[in-house]
């Protein structure tokens, strides 16, 4: 008995508020709760160094604290509703941003993000795109580059379209466009006519999308290719012939559950074929 | 409030080992739980507990029928597939409780005109069933990513004729009870979010339960963490 109790005691703590920063990279399950560490802290010998987020600063610096995605303010403290790894990026105001970084099949559409949708209408002067959220999100004709009144760009119903939401919040309906902000395409569009169209998981495209991802300079020597990601978990791409198209799809398909060595290993041997 | 710390203590100690032989009375059979083993669905988990095995898939947030629609949250849907024929009345007021349970953790309001639907295939049914599915339910909805605000388990207990107090019965012990109560509590505050009952007990004996129910909810949460942790070590 004097060795279960303390077993309780220490499951119990396990899920009261723990620091941020003792468990950046650990993870963190829905219910659990952070503290922020204080910016300044004046009176900082006594303490234990860390005391929760106030949201009126008083005499102290303000740290601007953002909640990414899987995280919720709950009073002064940070509310876990996602599992997944904890992950923070320092700004330059101190404080910086923390989000929960999980493994997730279902899109969620966010404003800003690139995504690959399929056309699934065309209705009077806008087309429905499935993009795999929970409603299709439109895309008037007019943004697209060059496209006017008059000059309608050729979409058909089964077309790719890679593109970015504008609109993107849970009680509107999304909405895209192919253009940025100076009119220009810069790559958005209609995706051409032949290659392969994938769906992997949110997390994959993240890990690829990311500044220095690996893989993509691996594959890029491996194969000269086209190839698209969407931030709503699908690939497009394209190589000189079918056999090296499924080769790429497969390849990046099966990177998620393997270690940086393996893969090495398979790129090596595909080099020498 | 006496009774409850002894029977608290009781239990603890009991329950020390998970994969043990049964105690006593009052020990959780094995658990075991696989994340993510479906490729169709948005989310996945089967649950194991001893003979129990249920597996549940969940998809959403999705799009919803306008007849369904609801415009300031999602609409939760959960579906109980016995292991053979089709669904009657039992399944129903199952799924009844389950989706209870899970609206009260859900941050529904987050995904406004969408559904989330929970479909369960029950798979063996060796007594706990319900507790069974609410955790196969909680680990479907983690896999899935639906935003909570705290995890939530499922334990049962009953009451046989002399009083004594059995966790996570099997089928055999459930027949033979005097009584069946099924608690689901919360990760945060292990605060009750349902319970169900079948028999004759005492205010005394019900809350008996609930403490007992409470301290196995623990190992539940315990073993909910090393399973998630074990599953993103992985990536």
């Amino acid at each position: 008995m004097a060795e279960a109790v303390p077993v309780a005691a220490e499951s119990f703590a396990g899920c009261r508020a723990r620091a941020a920063r003792t468990v950046l990279g650990q993870v963190v399950l829905p219910g659990d709760e952070l503290l922020l560490p204080e910016q300044e802290d004046p009176e900082g010998p006594g303490g234990a160094g860390e005391r929760p987020l106030r949201l009126n600063p008083g005499t102290r610096t303000r740290v601007r604290v953002v909640c990414g995605p899987g995280l919720r303010r709950c009073g002064n403290r940070l509310l876990v509703t996602k599992c997944g790894r904890l992950r923070h990026k320092e700004s330059g105001s101190g404080g910086g941003v923390y989000w929960v970084d999980s493994q997730q099949k279902r899109y969620v559409p966010v404003k800003g993000d690139h995504v690959i949708g399929i056309v699934t209408a065309k209705s009077g002067d806008i087309f429905k795109v499935d993009v795999g959220g929970s409603e299709p999100a439109s895309l008037s004709y007019l943004a697209f580059e060059g496209a006017t009144k008059r000059n309608r760009p050729n979409v058909q119903v089964g077309d790719l379209i890679y593109g970015q939401f504008v609109v993107a919040n849970k009680d509107m309906e999304p909405e895209m466009v192919c253009i940025d902000s100076c009119g220009r395409a810069n790559g958005m569009g209609v995706i051409g006519q032949d290659g392969l169209l994938f769906k992997v998981t949110l997390g994959l495209i993240r890990k690829l999308l990311a500044p220095d991802c690996e893989i993509i300079q691996e594959v890029g020597k491996l194969y000269p290719l086209e190839i698209v990601f969407g931030m709503n978990g699908r690939i497009w791409v394209k190589a000189k012939t079918i056999q090296q198209t499924l080769i790429l799809a497969n390849i990046l398909e099966a990177c998620e559950h393997m270690t940086t060595d393996q893969r090495k290993q398979i790129f090596s041997r595909l080099a020498e074929t | 409030m006496e009774w409850a710390t002894q029977t608290d203590t009781k239990v603890r100690t009991e329950t020390g080992t998970e994969s043990g032989p049964r105690g006593p009375g009052c020990s959780l059979r094995h658990f075991a739980c696989e994340q993510n083993l479906l490729s169709r669905p948005d989310g996945s988990a089967s649950f194991l507990q001893g003979d129990t095995s249920v597996l549940a898939g969940v998809y959403g947030p999705a799009e919803v029928k306008v007849s369904k629609e609801i415009f300031n949250k999602a609409t939760l849907e959960v579906i109980l597939r016995p292991k053979i024929g089709l669904p009657g009345v039992a399944e129903k007021t199952r799924e009844r409780l389950i989706r209870n349970t899970c609206e009260a953790v859900v941050l529904g309001a987050l995904h406004p005109r969408t559904s989330i639907t929970v479909v369960l295939q029950v798979v063996s049914d060796a007594g706990s069933l319900l507790a069974c599915c609410l955790n196969a339910t909680c680990m479907a909805l983690v896999d899935a990513g639906v935003p909570m605000q705290a995890l939530f388990c499922g334990v049962t207990c009953t009451l046989d004729s002399d009083g004594a107090l059995v966790l996570d019965p099997t089928a055999k012990q459930e027949k033979e009870a005097r009584a069946v109560l099924t608690f689901a509590l919360d990760s945060v505050e292990r605060k009750l979010l349902m319970s169900t009952t079948k028999g004759l007990y005492s205010n005394a004996e019900f809350h008996q339960c609930l403490a007992a129910a409470q301290a196995a909810s623990q190992h539940v949460f315990r073993f909910y963490r090393e399973s998630l942790q074990r599953r993103y070590s992985k990536s």
